[in-house]
């Protein structure tokens, strides 16, 4: 096989994003990580719903389908238990995976379907014009919402820890070296792994994440396995795991560097992991970027096909003519003469 | 046969009613598979309520099981019972009413308790007062007797009590001549890992046997001569039974995968029961969270290459209504298959109806034309369930199959076929592999005959392409928003739907020379509209009949064949949905017979609609809904 270039995975399509989305940099991250994974074109699919970010399918170079709203991990759903063989992505975003979607999005990664979800949140539905998202703060003001928004929002990292999903991780759009090491450790994943990433709508919610952006080393805690979880500009803070059972930001030397947690993301409980996603709900201060969890579980279509398999080896290839007869058919001879 | 006097029946009509608790569908389906073996023809009609166990005794938890069976073809479960098997004082309250005159009743007396009774509202007992005076009344003691045969088994007084549904049968065995050794064979094979309790079932339904043999209360028992079917191998199957079964030899036939993605709901469930059984034929069964997952599901598989199936009922199909449009606009094979139930909303989940064709035509956003296929008859699922297959391949298009929950689980004698014989789609397939415009893939290059797109899988290398929901230009298939091309596309998904109408068979008349009057339906009512045009003849009057099996595109000469009548009359378990499109289409004054009671029609009743629309002077005078009289 040749070796291909990011470039053999952009098309001729347009690219009709607002001019500074933070879309852009996603697409180029993928795109140039796709070369990596070592992959033909015609073995990847791109599957997306509706939304701003649901039109990614169209500028990859390899199968995709634009769907509709919310159902993209259904439908990705479909293709991968039935196709083992294909590298599933899903290109979702706030209001299309944890609205409208959300049923999908959780039973596609309770079951562990072989997809890899990318989700750009952005806290705002842009391509209907600016009304709040599920991820957008308590008293957001939009156009639907001049008062304030009174919805509670998800965090959607502790969304999919407690669909416990197998692989689950959060990146940011401008951090091109994370990003691309998030996109290619989700898709080397087996099962359905997840993946948050923040992503700048400068036109209705500019600078949501400026916070992570501006300050990346006092407000980024980048979890990185098997490393104590410290951040800060001299790793001067860090996560402490109390006696009383809860996780707290302390500075490093006030309970010593031996106490500070190191963070494992192959435990197979995700209820450290989900305590971690919990230090902000929202990204308004110190936010734990990275690989939450990553864990083995047999996975959907491998099953379906384990099922389809052990049937064959058990009663041989289905016999149409048997199946249809039944236990009992009995014969009807032609009417006797006389 | 023993000592008792045999009278030669040519037909005959049981229902068997009781508690739902009382085991009495699975009474009717044991005396109809030994009368399927005995050689006779059959009808079937299960009635029971949706909920799984109301309260005992109660009328809303009674559960019947009507069989029709006779030593000629027949087409219907029979209008009226000529025996009643009442397990309890709300089964005869219930089903009373339906017993023929004269109808022979048989109660178990033990269940007529003072509470019991009050129940089913009745402030006396019945069995001791006039309301039965005009039947033959048997009082049998069916709990005593099953009790008192089984005093020396190992078995818990409850599960004594509960075999009395096994005396039932073996006293109506007895009573029309059919063999226990079936039966029996059953029962051993299907608790073969609890010996003691098969042995239970085999000594009541002996009891029940060999009571009617003995005890002077019978002096008749009567016999129902083989009918003479068509030559070959039969079985006896329900509907959802043969549409998986259609299913499956869809996969078969086409080399296909079959992909079911599908969402539990009455009356279509046992589709998704019996296909998650047959995966050595390499069908994959996927139990969604909601019924636009098991669409998007299947939809999924189709663009992944697979034979995609969703199945559900009415309520299913409003919520995948999105998902239909998508396949309409994507242009990807795929199966919708309705097990239609009374609506709207949740409606009669447990009863028959055929009112979500309006639905299968329109029920969508934007112009988006969706082929319909219809089944008549419970072994007639099979082949439409093929034929929707072979649409759905050969034109890359969604295609609604629609059954009933009467044709869901009601059952008939099948004949085989021969499965050399069945439909090859194979050569339906056709997978592109291979550009088609110059070095370049059109995902949206049409067939010049069928109108059908490449179906080009992930993995084909070279093909690469993306498909969505958004309007595609025609041919290259790339986003467009100009406004020709959109009334273009639209002109051609409707011109590849309409174009199938050449490539099905005409609507045929089975009529008499000079009628009046032409009846025409679709899907389940076929066989009460048969046999009620039987009898409309045997009464000295000309009436033609058709069925429509294909609800859109119709059969190319439909429109010549409704206008060659005087009158046209659509009776239809709905308010007047096919008479609508029939009206709306050829401009006929079509009339209708309309009724929506959650049971298929009698035959009686059509007989009276079809008499009544002959005789009137007026074309009009069908009644546009409601009943013909």
């Amino acid at each position: 096989m040749t070796t291909l270039k990011r470039k053999d995975f952009a098309t001729d399509q347009e690219v009709r994003w607002c001019p500074g989305c933070g879309d852009y940099s996603i697409l180029a991250n993928v795109q140039g990580v796709m070369p990596d994974l070592g992959m033909p074109r015609e073995k990847i699919v791109f599957v997306s719903g509706i939304g701003c970010s649901s039109r990614f399918p169209y500028y990859m170079n390899t199968y995709g389908f634009h769907s509709i709203h919310g159902r993209a991990p259904a439908i990705a759903t479909g293709i991968s238990a039935t196709r083992p063989d294909l590298k599933v992505f899903v290109i979702t975003g706030d209001g299309d995976g944890l609205s409208i979607g959300g049923n999908h999005l959780i039973h596609a990664m309770r079951r562990n379907a072989n997809l890899t979800i990318v989700l750009f949140n952005n806290q705002i539905y842009g391509l209907t014009k600016g009304q709040y998202s599920p991820t957008s703060e308590v008293g957001k003001v939009t156009k639907s919402t001049p008062s304030g928004s009174l919805d509670y929002p998800f965090n959607p990292v502790s969304v999919a820890l407690g669909a416990e999903a197998t692989f689950v991780a959060r990146s940011i759009d401008t951090e091109r070296e994370h990003l691309s090491r998030m996109v290619e450790l989700a898709a080397r994943h087996e099962g359905t792994s997840f993946i948050e990433v923040y992503q700048n709508c400068n036109i209705f919610n500019d600078g949501a994440f400026d916070i992570l952006k501006d300050a990346p080393e006092a407000n980024q805690i980048r979890l990185e396995h098997g490393q104590p979880i410290r951040f800060g500009n001299d790793h001067e803070r860090g996560v402490y795991l109390r006696p009383d059972g809860m996780l707290e930001l302390v500075a490093v030397a006030d309970v010593g560097e031996e106490n500070i947690l190191v963070h494992d993301a192959h435990r197979e409980d995700p209820a450290l992991a989900f305590m971690l996603s919990r230090l902000a709900h929202t990204p308004h201060g110190p936010t734990p970027i990275g690989l939450f969890r990553q864990v083995s579980r047999p996975v959907y279509g491998l099953e379906m096909e384990r099922q389809v398999d052990a049937a064959v080896q058990q009663k041989g290839e289905g016999d149409l003519a048997k199946l249809i007869a039944g236990p009992d058919p009995w014969e009807v001879g032609a009417p006797t003469a006389g | 046969m023993g000592t008792k006097t045999v009278q030669r029946l040519d037909q005959v009509t049981i229902r068997f009613a009781g508690d739902s608790g009382d085991g009495m569908q699975l009474t009717g389906d044991r005396f109809t598979s030994v009368t399927a073996q005995v050689g006779n023809d059959l009808a079937t009609l299960p009635d029971f309520p949706a909920e799984i166990r109301a309260p005992a005794g109660s009328l809303p938890g009674v559960s019947g099981f009507q069989l029709h069976f006779a030593d000629h073809d027949i087409l219907t479960p029979g209008d009226a019972p000529d025996v009643l098997v009442a397990m309890n004082p709300a089964a005869l309250r219930t089903n009373l009413d339906d017993l023929t005159p004269g109808g022979t009743l048989v109660v178990n007396s033990d269940a007529f308790t003072r509470g019991n009774l009050k129940k089913a509202h009745y402030d006396s007992n019945p069995l001791e007062d006039d309301t039965l005076s005009e039947y033959r009344v048997f009082q049998v003691p069916i709990t005593t007797l099953t009790v008192g045969a089984l005093e020396d088994h190992p078995l818990s007084s409850k599960d004594k009590q509960r075999a009395k549904n096994m005396f039932a049968l073996g006293l109506m065995s007895w009573m029309y001549s059919r063999p226990l050794e079936p039966t029996e064979e059953w029962v051993r094979t299907k608790f073969k890992r609890h010996p003691e309790i098969a042995d239970g079932n085999i000594t009541a339904l002996r009891a029940g046997w060999a009571f009617g043999e003995t005890t002077e209360m019978f002096t008749h028992t009567y016999e129902v001569a083989p009918a003479t079917l068509p030559p070959g191998r039969y079985r006896q199957i329900t509907g959802n039974q043969a549409l998986a079964y259609g299913l499956v030899a869809a996969g078969v036939r086409s080399g296909l995968p079959v992909f079911l993605g599908s969402y539990p709901i009455t009356p279509a469930s046992d589709i998704l029961h019996e296909l998650s059984k047959h995966k050595n034929f390499g069908v994959r069964t996927f139990q969604a969270e909601d019924e636009i997952s098991a669409i998007g599901a299947a939809l999924g598989a189709s663009f992944a290459g697979n034979l995609a199936v969703t199945t559900t009922s009415g309520p299913g199909v409003a919520l995948k209504g999105e998902t239909i449009g998508l396949a309409v606009s994507v242009e990807l094979p795929l199966l919708i298959v309705n097990i239609q139930r009374g609506g709207p909303s949740t409606g009669l989940p447990t009863k028959t109806e055929q009112s979500d064709l309006l639905q299968a035509m329109y029920g969508r956003n934007g112009e988006a034309p969706v082929p319909i296929v219809a089944a008549s008859a419970p072994g007639d699922c099979f082949d439409a369930a093929l034929e929707a297959a072979r649409i759905a391949i050969r034109y890359r298009t969604p295609v609604m199959l629609l059954s009933d929950g009467y044709l869901a689980n009601g059952a008939e004698p099948w004949r085989l076929p021969e499965v050399d014989d069945l439909p090859d789609l194979a050569a339906e397939v056709r997978f592109a592999d291979a550009p088609n415009a110059g070095d370049e893939f059109w995902p949206f290059q049409r067939d010049p005959v069928t109108l059908a797109r490449p179906w080009a899988i992930p993995g084909t290398a070279g093909l690469e392409h993306r498909i969505g929901g958004l309007e595609k230009a025609d041919g290259k298939g790339g986003i467009s928003y100009d406004p020709d091309n959109h009334h273009r596309m639209t002109e051609l998904r409707a011109a590849k739907v309409a174009g199938i109408a050449a490539d099905i068979p005409p609507l045929t008349v089975d009529g008499d020379e000079g009628a009046e009057l032409l009846v025409i339906g679709w899907g389940s009512t076929y066989g009460p509209i048969r046999a009620a045009v039987r009898r409309v003849r045997k009464r000295g009057y000309k009436v033609a009949r058709a069925h429509l099996r294909h609800l859109n595109p119709f059969p190319a000469n439909t429109g010549e064949v409704v206008s060659q009548f005087g009158k046209v009359l659509v009776p239809e378990m709905n308010m007047g949905q096919l008479r609508l499109l029939l009206r709306g289409t050829f401009l006929v004054d079509a009339q209708g017979y309309n009724r929506v009671a959650g049971l298929p029609f009698t035959t009686a009743e059509l007989e009276e609609a079809i008499i009544s629309c002959i005789e009137s002077t007026t074309p009009g005078n069908g009644s546009g809904n409601g009943a013909v009289t």
